[in-house]
């Protein structure tokens, strides 16, 4: 089976800032200057906790940024045929999570449908009962033995990954803090019990059309990266430059620039992102020539929202920086440089532009946790992603009336807050961390 | 101060023309109005006499800025951009697509949605603030980190939970109130009062953390020493001291909110069926009814400058030294 790799706009982006992460990584690693803010940072054990549980969410979403889509089986005239379903390496790994799917809800580790329906017993008699699950715990043949599986399951699953986890640790981390290494491990235990138990049950249930929640909520780690992340392509360009030119050329200049963020700022964001995503969804239903692939268009509409997001909201930076600058440009080695006849330019490059960076920097961690929430409320409102596209807004959106069946269908809500959940506190705890060690203003005397 | 507030309510008038502006080009001129007229319609089989009388009855069918047809004043005043944009100046908004007038309907539903916002503004604050002074009181002890990790929990958890698990809760478990629905006077009583209980408990996190925040950069400032040197009690430093001169900080954020509040919150209103001004923009905003959310950007922006106003007003209030001029 052959394949051909498809780039989507999304995917470009992402690893453009990947590449970019790296490169300023590479950057400030040989420079002990930088890096010492970087040391108070790993100096914290919950920074450190955080930053594992965040880069687990990243690399799930790096690999489900990869797409290709794969050949089809039968060729007529001998050309290759490729099949219209964009899928990623993640889809491919997690394959049985993804192909395994009921009829419809099922609930965590269940064995039997979540509806009753009419079944042929072994005497040709119909009965109503709820059928067994196609895929979930299929392997048992009595459904009582189910929770000893589940328990035996968990446990080797989780031990095969400590062990492996301890076997990491050794390889990599000679010297590790107790917090640390107790997080790795507790970490490895979980995803080894839990890839031994989604080998064979749905653990999170199934959603309305049999679809596997855990599935689901992977899925829609990728999404939300995506908006945590691209929106500060758009916010950080736009941010920097004009606060910086504010504050520093003032006059004219800065009462431009002034104008062009109050007036921003003084619309509700949720009105004016309202607003532009409903002109961008009539620029999309317009013109549907312009995208080869539903995916195409689903992904062209995330990367619009995270565009949209951008220009709404780098308005709150914009404003520290105008300030930050305002500050700087009265300094005596501003005053020197432009003694020494240092040209605009390269007062703002060399010297202004550095000693603004530690507010950029804390400003895009703190927003990322925002924006991760946001998506899910502007998804619910409906100028969010495309309905189409698995994010924890479009989840919450479908499950939310669930919460009025009976028995009440609960899993797929609660998979998809304590996912973002994780996802966000990890987020919190880390900016906290970058956020201390990074601002000048804390006396770190005691330190 | 008489001047000055003058002077801010002119600086008003361009900010809210570029606002007008915005939202004008993002619904007028990225799209036009025939581009709206066949979302409207439906996009497949629709003819252009169809599009015409959508726009004739909309008053959408004159040039977007300049009109070459007409003589004199005309000109500029018989398009798009004058008939849609000079009224909201003086709160004259339209029609919805649905043909009722804006005006009429933002004046109904102001009330409900005040009877939401208010209550959870006031007490929400009343509840941040001492929740606040009393890890001030804790601070660098157990119950103080207790108290911040608390708030970092609650900071992280989506607004959604909050309103779908109170009201599953509160409502389908316990049976304590109404799921949703709204009726007026002293009887809509059982209908707020879980939104309110679920907005202050959703605001709990970040702003509790906030104003710890400003209250201990206030603590370590010299009068805090003097104080305590006098024999005050810690609880007197706090409640008295600390929390007047916290204030301007405080305001800062809590006042430009004020008048927002006459907006309602989108999601608690939609959530629990409150006929507000939230919920009249999320029914807007899913039936593309650019006129209403038009009106409704318009009214947000006029809102959040009378907050700057009065953030400023109210700063002379609590510190004697501020002047306006």
């Amino acid at each position: 089976m052959t394949f051909i790799p498809v780039i989507l706009w999304s995917d470009a982006l992402v690893f453009l800032l990947l590449g970019a992460g790296v490169a300023v990584a590479l950057y400030v690693r040989k420079r002990e200057h930088l890096m010492l803010p970087w040391r108070r940072v790993a100096q914290s054990n919950v920074a450190l906790v955080s930053l594992l549980v965040l880069s687990l969410f990243f690399g799930i979403g790096l690999l489900d940024s990869l797409h290709f889509r794969t050949s089809l089986p039968q060729a007529n005239s001998g050309e290759k045929v490729y099949s219209s379903e964009v899928l990623s390496v993640f889809d491919k790994l997690v394959e049985p999570l993804r192909m395994q799917t009921e009829k419809t809800y099922s609930a965590p580790f269940a064995l039997h449908l979540y509806a009753k329906e009419s079944l042929t017993d072994a005497q040709g008699n119909i009965v109503r009962d709820y059928p067994r699950l196609q895929y979930g715990g299929a392997h048992l043949a009595d459904g009582l033995q189910r929770n000893a599986d589940v328990v035996w399951r968990g446990l080797s699953g989780a031990l095969a990954g400590v062990f492996l986890g301890v076997l990491l640790l050794f390889a990599f981390i000679s010297k590790g803090r107790r917090p640390v290494i107790i997080a790795v491990l507790i970490l490895v235990a979980l995803i080894g019990a839990l890839i031994n138990l989604a080998a064979v049950y749905h653990v999170l249930g199934t959603d309305k059309v049999g679809q596997d929640v855990l599935y689901l909520a992977l899925k829609s780690i990728r999404t939300g990266l995506i908006i945590g992340t691209v929106t500060t392509l758009v916010t950080l360009p736009l941010a920097l430059f004009l606060g910086v030119a504010a504050g520093y050329f003032r006059g004219r200049v800065d009462d431009v620039i002034q104008y062009i963020y109050t007036v921003l700022s003084s619309i509700p964001s949720v009105l004016l992102i309202a607003a532009a995503v409903l002109t961008m969804q009539v620029i999309i239903d317009t013109h549907p020539d312009w995208f080869g692939n539903s995916a195409a268009r689903a992904d062209m509409r995330l990367v619009a929202l995270c565009f949209i997001l951008g220009v709404t909201s780098w308005t709150g930076l914009c404003r520290l920086l105008r300030g930050e600058t305002l500050k700087l440009r009265e300094m005596e080695y501003i005053q020197a440089a432009q003694a020494f006849g240092v040209s605009g330019l390269r007062i703002l490059s060399r010297h202004i532009l550095p000693n603004v960076m530690h507010i950029i920097l804390i400003a895009l961690v703190m927003d990322f946790s925002a924006l991760v929430l946001a998506e899910a409320v502007l998804s619910y409102v409906g100028v969010g992603v495309d309905p189409s596209m698995i994010s924890f807004g479009t989840m919450i959106n479908g499950a939310r009336l669930e919460m009025g069946r009976e028995p009440v269908v609960w899993w797929a809500l609660a998979a998809a807050f304590s996912f973002m959940l994780v996802l966000v506190l990890a987020a919190n705890l880390f900016a906290d961390a970058v956020r201390d060690a990074f601002d000048p203003r804390l006396n770190r005397s005691a330190v | 101060m008489i001047a000055y507030l003058i002077r801010r309510i002119l600086y008003a008038i361009p900010i809210l023309i570029g606002v007008n502006l915005l939202t004008f080009a993002l619904f007028f001129v990225v799209n036009t109005p025939d581009d709206m007229a066949r979302m409207q319609l439906g996009i497949k089989r629709v003819t252009p006499e169809a599009i015409d009388k959508w726009k004739q009855q909309r008053g959408y069918d004159k040039p977007l800025f300049v009109n070459a047809a007409a003589n004199g004043g005309d000109k500029f005043t018989d398009t798009i951009f004058w008939q849609k944009s000079a009224g909201m100046f003086v709160f004259n908004f339209g029609f919805s697509d649905d043909g009722r007038s804006i005006s009429r309907e933002i004046a109904a539903r102001m009330g409900p949605s005040l009877a939401i916002a208010l209550p959870t503004f006031l007490i929400g604050l009343v509840v941040y603030v001492s929740f606040a002074l009393l890890m001030t009181l804790f601070r660098a002890t157990a119950l103080d980190w207790a108290g911040v990790a608390l708030c970092v929990l609650l900071m992280s958890i989506s607004g959604l939970f909050y309103i779908i698990g109170g009201q599953f809760l509160v409502s389908k478990l316990w049976h304590l109130v109404p799921i949703s629905g709204y009726t007026g006077g002293a009887d809509s009583f059982k209908f707020v009062v879980l939104p309110i209980l679920i907005g202050v408990v959703g605001g709990v996190g970040s702003s509790s953390r906030w104003y710890r925040t400003i209250f201990l950069e206030e603590i370590g400032k010299d009068y805090v020493r003097t104080a305590r040197a006098k024999g005050l009690s810690e609880l007197r430093v706090l409640f008295t001291h600390v929390l007047k001169n916290a204030m301007i900080p405080i305001l800062t954020g809590v006042v430009v909110v004020i008048p927002l509040l006459f907006m309602g919150s989108l999601l608690t209103e939609s959530f629990f069926g409150i006929p507000g001004l939230g919920s009249y923009t999320i029914d807007a905003i899913n039936a593309q009814d650019f006129s209403v959310v038009r009106a409704m950007v318009f009214l947000g922006s006029v809102l959040y400058i009378a907050g700057l106003i009065l953030t400023d007003v109210s700063y002379t209030v609590v510190d004697p030294r501020v002047r306006l001029q």
